[in-house]
């Protein structure tokens, strides 16, 4: 299930004095099974790209290919690429408007054309992969936390089977642990339902931990398209477009103008011990 | 008295069912002692749910304690004769720039403060202009908020704030969505304006980053204070942050990873220049 995009172009109100090109001749290929995450800084246009992978915004030059398929052909089923590509929204948690947990998840399955028993089996799967208490499955949504309710918003998306699971911000405004935990959970369901998974985030050490691959936005373009350590090398240049590189890369690279027999470009604290170990023994 | 003073300040929420019968209480402060002095920089940490912002808006009497006290400059939160002075002494900052900004134009929404306290129109305009000076975006005066970047808006939030002149800024979460540099420019503005015009600030975030510099942490756990101290202090107990759901910094995680690989370096180190020079000296 690739996403392929070619030359996309995405212009704002064309026409009016607001005019505005979010998006400038994007090509990118994202291959099944990948996990990547975008960066860039408000207003780059990574909402707006990402809204064009399930076709809630429509390009308006260039192709998005499915699976091989341009969705943008006349006739092209949508509703099927809907089920398949699952969005999360940022602060997804404001979308949550049933009764009680279980009926807030089913909602999903329930527009897929489920009865009600397969719904409720498809809700309870997706409760238990996102860590939600049994206890919490007939509470209202609204006594819940805000890290569960953000639970909530994600189970109801994974209920609907996704096959790429596109997340903007996920972890933003929750606290440490509760980022951690959704986070190990996106990156547990992307080995484990073998799903494409797509992470747009501010934080550049969890970006730097889960993604296989980090795409840049800036000003609407592709900045860098390249591997973690490939992408930080550059840190220098993502400062001057709103960014940062993990706080570690930067001291592995001070640690190296002092003379440390160490690789700069490592890019979490697992590799930066690693290194820092090797070089101390070295001298030993 | 301190700018911001609580003596066990609880706060009760009333649980109601769908007919609206109360069917319980919830605790979301529980006793809480806390004090900054005029000029210093406090920092609240706190999983969701943990009483944080339950307790900042008793700092300008959004909401009035059902026990103990808060003072803020001074004034008893609980006297409605004092709301307007507690509110004018402390400015709240919150989270999402959208929802604190309602001018068109931007020195028009730092105007709607001082105007709302009935202060002079000339005087107006020089607090419209220094307080957005003081946060750096005199350029953007005329501009339309909507154009502005998040870190923009969140510092015309800021200047709106300025603009009243309060003793004490209170910042919840004022950078959960921003980029990183976006980030750093609300922080920079923030201890500017402390250096610059020696108000409290008082910061809650999830960001351990951006509280190195605090003279005092506190760390809230089900509406209690469970940590209280240096930032030093509070961060070298890594283990023990982790089980209130918090973290580190980057930097303080790797050193305490280190030292647990037997590296010899110093507990509580919050600065990547503590670290660097730590292992030239084992180099």
């Amino acid at each position: 299930m690739s996403i392929k995009l070619e030359h996309l172009n995405y212009v704002y109100s064309a026409g009016t004095a607001y005019e505005k090109q979010a998006l400038k001749d994007v090509c990118l290929e994202i291959p099944h099974g990948e996990f990547v995450g975008i960066i860039g800084h408000t207003g780059s246009g990574k909402s707006t790209l990402i809204q064009h992978l399930n076709g809630l915004v429509k390009a308006t030059s260039g192709a998005l290919y499915y699976d091989g398929k341009n969705i943008y052909e006349p006739g092209y089923n949508m509703r099927e690429l809907r089920n398949q590509v699952g969005l999360v929204f940022q602060y997804p948690e404001h979308q949550l408007f049933e009764v009680d947990v279980m009926s807030d998840v089913c909602f999903g399955p329930k527009n897929q054309g489920l009865n009600p028993d397969q719904c409720m089996e498809c809700a309870l799967e997706a409760l238990k992969l996102v860590g939600l208490k049994e206890k919490y499955y007939n509470s209202s949504p609204f006594e819940l936390s805000g890290g569960q309710k953000r639970r909530v918003a994600i189970a109801g998306v994974l209920a609907m089977h996704p096959k790429v699971l596109v997340l903007d911000e996920p972890t933003a405004g929750l606290d440490p642990k509760g980022r951690d935990d959704i986070l190990d959970q996106i990156a547990y369901l992307h080995t484990q339902r073998d799903m494409t998974v797509i992470l747009v985030s501010h934080s550049m050490e969890d970006i730097a931990r889960y993604a296989d691959r980090i795409i840049v936005m800036n000003k609407g373009e592709v900045m860098y398209n390249d591997c973690p350590r490939k992408v930080f090398e550059h840190y220098r240049e993502l400062e001057q477009v709103g960014l940062a590189a993990p706080q570690v890369t930067y001291i592995m690279h001070d640690l190296k103008e002092q003379g440390f027999a160490v690789e700069p470009n490592v890019t979490t604290v697992e590799e930066a011990a690693a290194q820092i170990k090797k070089a101390l023994e070295k001298r030993k | 008295m301190d700018m911001v003073q609580t003596d066990n300040l609880i706060f009760e929420y009333e649980k109601r069912d769908e007919e609206g019968n109360v069917t319980g209480t919830y605790r979301a402060i529980d006793g809480v002692n806390i004090n900054a002095r005029e000029g210093q920089f406090i920092a609240i940490l706190g999983h969701n749910g943990s009483g944080k912002s339950t307790l900042a808006k008793h700092m300008n009497a959004i909401l009035v304690p059902t026990g103990g006290t808060m003072w803020v400059s001074g004034w008893n939160t609980k006297e409605p004769e004092h709301l307007w002075d507690v509110r004018q002494s402390a400015g709240m900052v919150f989270q999402n720039p959208d929802n604190q900004i309602i001018g068109t134009v931007v020195e028009e929404d730092v105007g709607f403060g001082p105007e709302n306290l009935g202060v002079p129109t000339d005087e107006i305009w020089t607090r419209v202009e220094e307080s957005l000076k003081a946060v750096g975006m005199l350029e953007y005066r005329h501009h339309s908020p909507n154009k502005l970047s998040g870190g923009q808006k969140q510092r015309v939030a800021i200047a709106g704030v300025v603009a009243m002149e309060p003793k004490c800024i209170v910042l919840d979460e004022p950078t959960a969505m921003l980029d990183p540099v976006g980030r750093k420019e609300v922080l920079k503005t923030v201890q500017k304006l402390r250096k610059e015009k020696h108000v409290t600030v008082i910061l809650i975030t999830h960001y351990m980053e951006e509280v190195i510099d605090a003279d005092q942490i506190y760390v809230m756990d089900h509406g209690h204070v469970v940590m209280q101290g240096t930032p030093k202090k509070i961060f070298s107990q890594v283990d023990k942050l982790k089980e209130y759901r918090l973290d580190v910094p980057q930097v303080t995680l790797l050193a305490d990873t280190l030292r647990k690989q037997g590296v010899d370096i110093p507990e509580g180190i919050l600065r990547k220049e503590e670290l660097v020079e730590a292992l030239c000296r084992l180099n």
